[in-house]
């Protein structure tokens, strides 16, 4: 990584700069409502944000962003292991163009080159809770898996959760993934997915619209939102609660006309809340990568539909009538056996053979689920 | 004047032999311990001379020096005083010097001369016999617990004075009884309705000696269940029942033999050393204490990392080792283990979609789930509350049914393994012996194995279980379905 690849107007990165500077001031301004409020701020000229934020010391902080060195910036951002590419550059997201408070600059990590991949039409962004549940998880690694196998993108803020498991999908089918930053790019944030952070930078992109070294705030979660909502033709939220920073982005996503998805939850289950809601609101519904790889590519659609469905062994009445009740909600072995009737080493065996066929997985606490895996039909 | 009595000093589970020498010279009336005594044995000295005072001896007023020997060997507690008071009396010619010569002594003083018990009574009567002596005195209520020693006179005595009797013949040694069979008020089964897997894993826990972590919501039966486990055990063998009523005398416990098997349940704030033992001289921590029976760790999550970490080696030995610079200590360690968790700090489980938890918290949480620990866990079961129809299910089998099953899968493993031992025991090469799969049964763990991730250790783990399951059916080989049946209750494993 070099100052040499970064290609960046001093306008520009002194405007990034002002806003890393004002951050604290942000905060304080947008403490009543962080998601819109420094949305609205973010659109204002440098001068009338400055005034919007810290009016008494407006002058001061004027002259000092004019007086910014810009060779001086350049180095910081070299010197932070990243590059810095501006509005006017021609390897600026085009989808970024759409939002009324577009940054100014994007710093990031990872091969600016791939900047050139990252067009609407070809990515997906792909948000959710920071508490899934198992089947969340699930859901979202496997949609990103199979999004990025088909060479879609897959952008999404690392977040634990939701987050963090779509770059890993992505990232196991060796696709293109983009994590779009609260905070300076050189910071890998949350501390615990340092291991994620870098296989991103290593193999997608780790970009943000604060110069290096600006620490996350309340307000910058939100910010970043409306630049994964722009980056991709669709959102897909997979699980969100109520209410949530993904809902925000869904948010962003239909005020800038992208297509809005969400991965259907069981209701009243709290983790699904806020996605049934997106659902009940228009939102589409979807079920598996086809379904995001239909509305992203409507061409042939129906040649694929079926590619990105595997469907596992055949199974004998009495396991299908185990997988039915699992489907049906019962999920510890004592709820299966009542509800099956079945003596526990027989279902214990049934259990087995459902999970080792891939049909059922247990979670962290031991209870079954199915995965998205889908039977064979009637025979 | 010069006298020696006999007593002992409790290292570990064990009594070591210590002689109580008075020597009574002249000078200034003066009462000095020597010997590594400990503060409560150095206090004997008030108690001793206001016992003999008030219970109508007459106390030397000369210099009195007591050494407790050997010196190297850590004294500690008031069970050192009649053996102190006997030494004193014998070396003023006020008692017979073939009573502390044949007897050895150990018991606390009361002011008034009554004598109370002292812990570890089983273990000294047990070291008197290996030192050849032809009986020991104790305070009534250890009487009964040292009694359990055959060829051994074990004589109560409740006063100072009865010493004298000691002496001229006349005080009954206690009858050698058997053990009573225990009576059979322990929690029932039959309570737990609605759980028929939770039943089975309990049942196959209980033949097997394995290890059982139950996880689930708070309010689902977990505790309920696991309390419910000591009334499927099998009686304690004669000489099991020796070893678990000794560690609980040395513990403290005093009174009569222990019937049934232990069931210890500490509370999550316990230290590492509570848990496994330790201090000097070293004391047997809960896992002793558990010996032969059952530790139930209830909230398995809230516990301190470092106590789990230190419960791995007793788990693997059935023993724990603790090395002070005055020696090392042997104490006796096999329990089975069982836990019962919520799936995280808020008890919704972090899969359910209702988890308030922090991220951060859940992971920690987990960790001590699925840390090494967890690799050493047998069954593990998700328990959530049945609904309540469940709650009046009628013809639940009670506690006696499943223990004849229990018995009879208990006996085909004594037979296999030897006295006393369990599947749950079995080492390594016993399990390439006696857990043979025939090529089908081999590969449903095969594929077991790579699917679900478990580790060498676990594979082991399931053979040990599913020869268990075999045993409670009855069965001479090990089936696909023992094999599948055991894969279902393995832990657990991360996403």
């Amino acid at each position: 990584m070099s100052g040499a690849r970064s290609a960046a107007c001093p306008e520009c990165l002194r405007r990034a700069w002002l806003v890393g500077s004002l951050s604290g001031h942000i905060e304080k301004a947008a403490a009543d409502a962080p998601g819109s409020r420094a949305h609205e701020l973010l659109a204002l000229s440098d001068e009338r944000l400055v005034r919007a934020v810290a009016r008494a010391r407006a002058g001061s902080i004027l002259r000092g962003a004019a007086d910014r060195d810009p060779r001086r910036l350049l180095e910081a951002v070299a010197g932070a292991g990243a590059w810095a590419c501006c509005r006017h550059d021609g390897r600026y997201p085009s989808g970024l163009a759409d939002l009324r408070d577009a940054p100014a600059v994007l710093f990031g990590r990872g091969d600016p080159a791939l900047l050139g991949e990252l067009v609407p039409d070809g990515a997906v962004t792909i948000v959710g809770t920071r508490r899934p549940s198992g089947y969340g998880r699930e859901l979202a690694t496997s949609l990103a898996r199979e999004v990025a196998a088909a060479g879609v993108g897959v952008v999404s803020g690392m977040a634990l959760g939701i987050d963090s498991r779509a770059h890993a999908g992505a990232l196991e089918a060796g696709g293109f993934t983009v994590a779009v930053l609260g905070n300076g790019v050189d910071i890998a944030y949350p501390a615990s997915s340092r291991q994620l952070y870098a296989q991103i930078a290593e193999r997608g992109l780790v970009i943000s619209e604060l110069p290096p070294g600006t620490a996350a705030r309340r307000w910058s979660f939100p910010a970043r939102n409306r630049i994964m909502a722009a980056l991709s033709a669709m959102t897909v939220v997979v699980e969100a609660r109520e209410p949530s920073g993904s809902l925000i982005t869904a948010e962003f996503a239909q005020e800038l006309g992208r297509q809005l998805g969400a991965v259907p939850g069981r209701v009243g289950t709290s983790s699904a809340a806020g996605t049934n809601g997106l659902l009940r609101d228009g939102a589409a519904v979807i079920r598996g990568a086809g379904d995001v790889l239909d509305a992203l590519l409507p061409i042939g659609a129906e040649a694929r539909r079926g590619a990105f469905s595997p469907r596992g062994p055949a199974l004998d009445a009495g396991l299908g009538r185990v997988l039915e009740l699992v489907e049906g909600g019962a999920g510890t072995p004592d709820a299966l056996a009542r509800a099956s009737g079945l003596e526990p080493g027989a279902l214990a065996s049934a259990l087995v053979q459902l999970e080792l066929s891939g049909y059922l997985r247990s979670d962290t606490a031991g209870r079954y689920e199915r995965t998205p895996l889908e039977a064979p039909e009637h025979p | 004047m010069f006298a020696l009595a006999r007593t002992f000093a409790l290292v570990g589970v064990e009594a070591e032999p210590v002689y109580v020498e008075v020597d009574i010279g002249g000078g200034l009336p003066s009462f000095t311990i020597v010997g590594l005594p400990d503060a409560a044995v150095r206090e004997s000295r008030e108690r001793v001379r206001s016992a003999l005072r008030n219970s109508g001896f007459k106390y030397p007023e000369h210099r009195i020096t007591v050494n407790l020997a050997p010196a190297d060997v850590r004294k500690a507690g008031p069970g050192f005083d009649l053996a102190i008071a006997a030494a004193i009396l014998a070396a003023t010619g006020q008692l017979p010097q073939a009573v502390v010569d044949n007897y050895a002594m150990a018991g606390e003083l009361a002011l008034d001369g009554a004598i109370r018990p002292a812990p570890g009574a089983l273990a000294m009567a047990e070291g008197a016999r290996g030192w050849g002596l032809r009986g020991v005195a104790v305070a009534p209520p250890d009487a009964t617990q040292a009694a359990l020693v055959a060829g051994l006179e074990v004589v109560p005595v409740e006063h100072v004075t009865r010493l004298r009797e000691l002496g001229e013949g006349s005080l009954e040694p206690v009858a050698r009884v058997e053990p009573p069979a225990p009576d059979d008020d322990l929690p029932d089964l039959a309570d737990l309705r609605g759980h028929p897997v939770l039943r089975s894993c309990l049942e196959i826990a209980a033949a097997g000696a394995h290890s059982l972590l139950l996880i689930g919501p708070p309010g689902g039966g977990k505790t309920l269940a696991l309390q419910r486990l000591p009334s499927l055990l099998p009686p304690l063998s004669p000489q099991e029942l020796i070893e678990v009523t000794r560690i609980a005398g040395v513990c403290g416990e005093n009174g009569g033999p222990r019937l049934r098997r232990p069931f210890r349940a500490p509370h999550h704030t316990i230290s590492g050393r509570a848990l496994v033992g330790g201090g000097s001289p070293p004391r047997p921590g809960e896992v002793t204490r558990a010996h032969r029976g059952v530790l139930f760790l209830d909230e398995l999550g809230e516990f301190r990392r470092d106590a789990l970490e230190a419960l791995r080696v007793p788990l693997e030995q059935g023993s724990v080792t603790i090395s002070r610079t005055s020696g090392t200590v042997s104490l006796p360690s096999r329990f089975m283990l069982v836990a019962a968790s919520n799936p995280c700090p808020c008890g919704h489980g972090e899969d359910s979609g209702e988890c308030d938890c922090h991220p951060g918290a859940v992971t920690r949480y987990r960790a001590k789930l699925s840390g090494a620990l967890a690799d050493r866990i047998d069954i593990s079961l998700s328990v959530e509350p049945p609904p309540a129809e469940e709650l009046l299910e009628d013809g639940v089998e009670d506690s006696a049914g499943v223990r004849e099953r229990v018995l009879a899968a208990r006996r085909r493993q004594e037979e296999r393994l030897g006295p006393g031992r369990t599947n749950a025991e079995m080492t390594p090469g016993e399990v390439r012996r006696h857990c043979e799969l025939d090529p089908q049964a081999r590969q449903v763990l095969e594929r077991g194995h790579r699917q679900l991730r478990l580790s060498a250790r676990g594979w082991d783990r399931c053979l040990r279980l599913a020869r268990t399951i075999a045993d409670l059916a009855g069965a001479e080989r090990i089936t696909p379905d023992h094999v599948r049946r055991a894969l279902s209750a393995r832990r657990p494993v991360d996403p």
